[in-house]
């Protein structure tokens, strides 16, 4: 128990450095690549809370396959290394700054406060899943609790990949035409 | 172990999928009907609509539920998807002749206005946060891509662009508050969230809270409300015209019809702490969206802070509840609509190829270059207003009255004040259609005739003026359609 707790901080402290890299690097390459690490921190934190089905999807999507294009466009647009001048302070941007640290001491309140607690688990408890496996249980739900998002979903990327066709593709006036 | 399905369950979701597939047959045709005029796919578009409302129809009354209770199809959900039906009918009615003035022929975009349309009628239907959220999701993607879709303005792509990365952000947050409420609750059904919370201690649990403000501040952005609503302006003003009907009237009623059921079904037991935030986003929204469109000059921004007012209107009766207060809101959205669409067919209707007539310069002289059309704008605008005998009155009396009589006097001398604020940006319009000399810049041209705008106008005054004379018509149907979620709670 104690070991997980020491691996827990060590994970939870990398990946946040890791994504404040992402924000403070200037060259979007470093950028991408903290990103990288930071969604592999994060799938470990995920081994450790015993769901190792989300660990693995985090990094086959997010940090294999998303990265990978992201990086290609990065690479393929040949972005510069940003020049501007550090940051320059302005009003909305304290402002921003304030009202973020407020909600972040909101959360941190909530989360210590003695009265917050985490709902029912259900039958989902560690041992079961342990017996089961995550993999099982959650192609189970899927199929059956929620089988009617799950389907739905297929609309979704599809509509995603047209929309993503429709903004990309050139439109010339004079191809198609009423004819 | 395969669920057993069996016919409710797919009859539960027959509106939806007939919207969806028939999506799918628009891409289809516009692929291997190349070279056929685009109006055609908007006529299969109107179709596709009807049989969608008539499906609807026949369902009414009937309160299927199917999919493990993942989605139902009760009077309450069946009302919002007749508006949403409706928002959409006039958005292909007025893009026909939009498209072909602004050389535009990409089918896609009515299959887009199609799923978009199936995006909100899940928003309505689903008592599962999950399900919600896609069809939010399905709605929100279509919308970037329709705002952004002509792509040699630079200011639809701006818009497309700021509306894309501003509602990926709220869409954090309300992820963000669903997971909150996930795991203070153990579920993301709408009747597991109320069970979880039945008793009162669990209601003061932070992480309800927490998550009902992340919820708050996600959907606040969709429907526009005040601290939230800084996108509206420029993304109506960047989007095609027809677009920026659409986005003001369904994805509004969409959210709200969503907010709603989750507040209602889900979160009735922290009523006491909601209904406080809700009033005042009510008054701040109100108040922000009729005192910025005072200073308007482009008509479609004007347009863009009414729709923030009136989602304040609409608010208000969040605020109030009970089935007087929630059928109020289904009415006002059907009113909307009507009158909304009206103002902005005419604005099509002047324009001419590559020229759009937007600014109130434009019009000035047009009630006497074309008297009936004039007159038609006389009667939107006053319907916006709130003028008696329109449908805008009948919808803000029953919000007041109803808040009044629930005692709500501060919030209802706020909505009346604005009321009245209001109605000097919209007697504008008027007074420049008929006091105003013309000018150069002005319309001089009369318009040219179209028969699917003549008759989205046609069909827009009679249903203002309908819904202002005889409200009944639609009110009885909100009111009793609501009252599968008030009752026994």
């Amino acid at each position: 128990m104690e070991m997980q707790l020491i691996f827990f901080y060590v994970f939870a402290v990398l990946s946040v450095g890791g994504a404040l890299s992402v924000l403070l690097f200037r060259s979007p390459v470093y950028c991408a690549m903290a990103l990288v690490g930071t969604f592999g921190f994060l799938s470990a934190i995920f081994i450790l809370l015993n769901s190792e089905f989300v660990a693995a999807i985090q990094l086959l999507i997010y940090a294999g396959a998303i990265m990978v294009l992201f990086l290609f466009v990065i690479m393929l647009l040949n972005l510069r290394t940003d020049k501007s001048p550090g940051l320059t302070w302005s009003l909305p941007k304290l402002l921003g700054v304030a009202v973020s640290i407020g909600i972040l001491s909101q959360m941190i309140g909530v989360i210590n406060s003695p009265a917050a607690k985490i709902g029912p688990k259900d039958i989902f408890s560690p041992q079961y899943l342990d017996e089961k496996g995550s993999v099982k249980v959650i192609g189970e739900i899927l199929f059956t609790d929620y089988v009617l998002p799950f389907e739905i979903i297929s609309v979704l990327l599809m509509v995603a990949v047209i929309g993503a066709v429709i903004i990309a593709k050139r439109h010339d006036t004079d191809s198609g035409g009423e004819g | 172990m395969i669920p057993n399905l069996t016919t409710p369950d797919f009859l539960s979701i027959l509106p939806e999928t007939i919207v969806f597939v028939m999506g799918m047959v628009v891409l289809l045709f516009d692929l291997f009907g190349r070279g056929r005029p685009i109006r055609n796919l908007a006529y299969l578009t109107l179709l596709t609509l009807a049989a969608a409302a008539y499906a609807d129809w026949t369902l009414l009354g009937q309160g299927l539920s199917g999919f493990q209770g993942t989605i139902v199809a009760d009077n309450y959900s069946i009302a919002f998807e007749l508006v949403f039906l409706t928002v959409t009918a006039f958005t292909v009615l007025i893009s026909i002749r939009y498209l072909e003035d602004q050389e535009f022929w990409f089918g896609e975009y009515y299959a887009l206005l199609l799923f978009a349309t199936g995006g909100m009628m899940l928003m309505a239907s689903g008592r599962d946060l999950l399900l919600i959220f896609i069809g939010l999701e399905i709605l929100s993607i279509s919308s970037y891509v329709l705002v952004g879709m002509f792509q040699k303005d630079p200011k639809s792509n701006e818009a497309a662009l700021k509306y894309f990365l501003l509602g990926a952000f709220a869409t954090g947050f309300l992820l963000y508050g669903i997971v909150m409420l996930y795991g203070a609750t153990g579920s993301i059904h709408l009747d597991g969230i109320a069970k979880a919370l039945d008793g009162k201690s669990a209601a003061e649990n932070p992480y309800i809270l927490f998550g009902l403000g992340f919820l708050l501040v996600g959907f606040g952005f969709k429907i526009s409300l005040a601290p939230f609503h800084m996108w509206t302006p420029d993304v109506y003003e960047g989007a095609p015209t027809t677009i920026t009907a659409f986005l003001s009237a369904g994805p509004k009623a969409a959210g709200f019809a969503a907010l709603v059921r989750i507040l209602v079904e889900g979160l009735s037991a922290t009523q006491f702490h909601w209904v406080q935030v809700l009033w005042l986003l009510a008054a701040i929204t109100m108040t922000v969206g009729n005192v910025l469109a005072l200073q308007q000059d482009n008509i479609k921004r004007m347009l863009a802070y009414s729709s923030i007012a009136h989602a304040g209107y609409i608010l208000v009766a969040v605020v109030v509840g009970g089935a007087e207060g929630l059928g109020a809101i289904i009415f006002y959205a059907m009113a909307y609509t009507f009158m909304n669409f009206g103002v902005f067919a005419i604005l099509i209707l002047a324009s001419s190829k590559g020229r759009e007539r937007v600014t109130f310069d434009d019009y000035a002289g047009f009630g006497y270059l074309e008297p009936a059309l004039g007159l038609a704008m006389l009667v939107f605008m006053l319907s916006l207003a709130g003028i008696p005998l329109t449908a805008g009155f009948a919808g803000k009396f029953q919000i007041f009255k109803t808040a009044v009589e629930q005692g709500y006097i501060w919030l209802t001398v706020i909505g009346v004040l604005n009321s009245v604020v209001s109605i000097y940006y919209y007697l504008r319009m008027i007074v420049v259609m008929y006091m105003q000399q013309p000018t150069n810049h002005s319309i001089s041209q009369r318009a040219v005739p179209s028969v699917p705008l003549y008759a989205a106008i046609a069909m827009a005054i009679a249903g203002v003026m309908l819904l202002g004379i005889f409200p009944s018509l639609w009110m009885d149907l909100s009111l009793e359609s609501v009252s599968v979620m008030t009752a026994g709670r």
